[in-house]
């Protein structure tokens, strides 16, 4: 399958936030996305999914085709696109294993799931995501830590097995263990089926998945692709090499837009 | 496609069905004291009955409308109904109920719910019992449960004791309004160290326009005795007005437990205005549940009055207002004893401009010790437009009391919405999540049944209402 992002444009309250995105990923391939904060990284990630309070001012996504635009965030979802979330939100009263069993149920073809099956591969899930199985009667994500929700996010993604996943910066605020798991979780997923954009600020959690792409974002745009050479050439420069390379022409092109 | 969609909370509810009226016998609109002695003469009751019934009347006419609670500007006494009687007796067999009133309890699953899991039935249609039944062996085991007007005739000695007693006809308006016309309702006596283990159950149905309905319960637990009672109420929807004023008194003497539950869903043109009172002698036991789904304007606060040492009392209290609606509910709890503890647990659900409010009082007397209470109030509010209020009462004249008071408010939020449909659930599945995971809580505590007809009228309420 292939997610293309063409020309996306999109503003939050009159605000420009993406000014043009161009960006591909296949089925198979792991593209990370980085750029400093408030370049548009994670309202690319929120208008990927549909969320309500963005509005996207001209450009396409598409899905093998299909224009997702046009879809509400549930259909997107059943048509295999994932989100992870930077801020997973607390549902009182509404239990993890409720939860994922009604979320499997809603993308098996005809309605009729396999009961014993989803709670064994549930279970080898969470062993896997070192959760502990307690966890499957606790409401979602209510008084979880923020590295349990960051796991039960990546635990979500292995049960519903999305075609492709945004993970929006999943490793920010976790310990080196955390961390690890979170990676095994996206390695394990990592095959021809699966694509995944990984949104991060950092490079510390793509020594645990190693990219196939990598692309820097920086103010609404992506202002270079390249491959695994990029983290490290950002590595050793920092983002005010971006800031230096790319700032000004970002600059000039606003003034054109503004004044055209 | 033309046709204008009919509003929501029509097409939602699933009750408001009507059969042509069948009355054998009609007071004439409005009230007044000849009303009073019609109804009386009907019901061939004692002298000391028909006083009773004028002195309340008097009492309904001197007192002032409730000056707080919710709306009631709109009630007009004299455009009303108070009594109408469906059948010339009443039958212990469905076959032998006639067919519309039968046809009208078989699509309230009333007779299904009988054969599966009720020990008892009490159905009632427009003024009277039309139906009452309840299983051999308890009977054997000296339990009553019937009409008040049959325990009236037959267990005189026991009524005149308790009846009235709780909640005095003086009490407020409403219940002196109810003491004037009373008609139907339930008497149940269950003797010391009985145990009902499976519930009885009374279903209250208006069939008439602009009809009042008032049935009276009493309900007596012997010492270390036990019953759960179960209501349910439905009624046609007209373009007028209709009013259901209910007394319901509760004697739990030492060591009974008694469990009242009401699943509340009238519909939306009924004023439904109800006093609720239990007292609880040494180590009984009184738990209120009350749903308040439907309804135009609900106020009813059940109580519970802590009268011998050990005494607990529970109210659980769940509305959900919609469009239209006014839910003023809530709980009251009066402690006059040592040792006794109680627990009000409220849960409102608001959407489409309705006003869910919480009202209640707690009361601890001078001089006592050891004394627990604890009071929670959620509310949800599932839009801009819809309202709730708060309104807790804490009178605490003793000094050795532990009293705890919580209420949150929550608003379903975006973030919750987005986050459920990325996982694939519609808008409509996403909200009904939310609010059904609100209420688990307090649903969990519900015997089976209830908890699944619980959530059934919520779901009904929240279909097509979202998005």
């Amino acid at each position: 399958m292939v997610l293309e992002i063409k020309n996306l444009k999109a503003k939050i309250e009159d605000k420009l936030i993406l000014n043009g995105i161009d960006l591909r990923l296949n089925t198979g391939e792991i593209h990370a996305l980085m750029g400093p904060n408030g370049s548009g990284k994670s309202t690319l990630a929120n208008i990927l999914m549909g969320h309500p309070s963005y509005e996207v001012t001209g450009g396409e996504i598409l899905l093998d085709g299909e224009n997702l635009l046009e879809m509400a965030t549930d259909q997107r979802s059943k048509l295999g696109l994932f989100l992870a979330f930077q801020y997973p939100v607390e549902i009182p009263g509404v239990t993890v294993g409720k939860f994922l069993k009604r979320a499997t149920e809603l993308r098996t073809a005809d309605g009729k799931m396999d009961v014993s099956k989803y709670i064994k591969d549930l279970r080898e899930s969470m062993d896997f995501m070192e959760i502990d199985q307690q966890f499957i009667n606790r409401y979602l994500n209510e008084g979880f830590s923020g590295g349990e929700k960051k796991r039960m996010e990546i635990l979500q993604m292995m049960v519903l097995k999305p075609s492709f996943a945004v993970l929006d910066e999943t490793d920010s605020g976790l310990d080196i263990d955390a961390l690890k798991i979170v990676s095994k979780g996206v390695n394990k997923l990592r095959g021809d089926g699966f694509g995944a954009l990984i949104i991060t600020h950092y490079q510390r959690i793509l020594d645990h998945i190693k990219p196939d792409f990598v692309h820097i974002m920086y103010k609404g745009r992506i202002v270079t692709s390249g491959g695994k050479e990029l983290v490290e050439t950002l590595e050793e420069r920092g983002y005010d090499w971006v800031r230096t390379k790319y700032g000004i022409e970002e600059d000039e092109n606003e003034h054109a837009t503004a004044t055209s | 496609m033309s046709t204008p969609q009919p509003p929501v909370e029509i097409d939602d509810y699933k009750y408001g069905f009507a059969y042509p009226e069948r009355s054998v016998f009609k007071t004439q609109k409005g009230l007044n004291a000849d009303v009073v002695r019609a109804i009386s003469k009907h019901k061939s009751e004692p002298e000391w009955m028909l006083e009773f019934r004028l002195k309340a009347l008097e009492t309904f006419f001197k007192r002032a409308m409730p000056n707080w609670g919710a709306d009631l500007s709109d009630l007009n006494f004299d455009e009303m109904y108070y009594y109408a009687k469906p059948t010339p007796k009443q039958e212990r067999t469905w076959d032998d109920v006639p067919d519309d009133i039968k046809s009208t309890f078989e699509r309230l699953g009333i007779p299904e719910a009988e054969r599966k899991f009720l020990a008892g039935v009490g159905a009632q249609y427009d003024s009277e019992m039309v139906y009452h039944n309840m299983r051999g062996d308890l009977e054997k085991k000296g339990v009553i449960f019937s009409d008040p007007e049959s325990a009236v005739r037959e267990h005189p000695e026991i009524v005149k004791e308790y009846f009235g007693t709780v909640i005095p006809y003086n009490d407020n308006k409403f219940a002196a309004l109810n003491s004037a016309v009373w008609s139907g309702g339930s008497f149940v006596y269950v003797p010391a160290g009985v145990h009902v283990d499976i519930p009885l159950q009374a279903y209250f149905r208006i069939n008439s326009q602009s009809f009042g309905q008032f049935e009276r319960t009493l309900i007596i637990a012997e010492e270390g005795s036990f019953v759960h009672y179960v209501e349910g109420c439905t009624a046609p929807i007209y373009t007028t007005d209709s009013l259901h004023s209910a007394v319901v008194e509760i004697i739990a003497k030492p060591g009974a437990r008694v469990r009242y539950s009401t699943v509340q869903n009238w519909s939306s043109d009924v004023y439904n205005l109800v006093t609720k009172r239990a007292v609880a002698y040494e180590n009984a036991t009184v738990e209120w549940v009350d749903g308040n789904i439907g309804s135009k304007r609900t106020m009813k606060y059940p109580s519970v009055y802590l009268m011998g040492e050990g005494a607990h009392g529970e109210v659980l209290s769940i509305a959900f207002a919609g469009s239209g609606q006014e839910q003023d509910t809530g709980g009251k709890v009066v402690h006059v004893a040592d040792n006794t503890t109680s627990v009000i647990t409220s849960k409102s659900i608001s959407k489409g401009g309705g006003t869910a409010s919480y009202r209640g009082l707690i009361r601890v007397e001078e001089g006592l010790s050891n004394i627990k209470s604890r009071v929670v109030c959620d509310a949800l509010l599932l839009d801009e437009e819809s309202k709730t209020n708060t309104y807790p009462y804490i009178e605490i004249d003793s000094d050795d009391v532990s009293m705890e008071h919580e209420a949150r408010v929550s608003k379903i939020s975006e973030e919750q919405l987005f986050y459920l449909m990325s996982r694939g659930m519609s808008e409509t599945e996403a909200s009904m999540m939310i609010v059904n995971g609100f209420l688990d809580p307090l649903v969990k505590q519900l015997p089976m049944e209830y908890a699944v007809e619980l959530n059934r009228l919520i779901e009904l309420e929240m279909e097509g209402s979202v998005g």
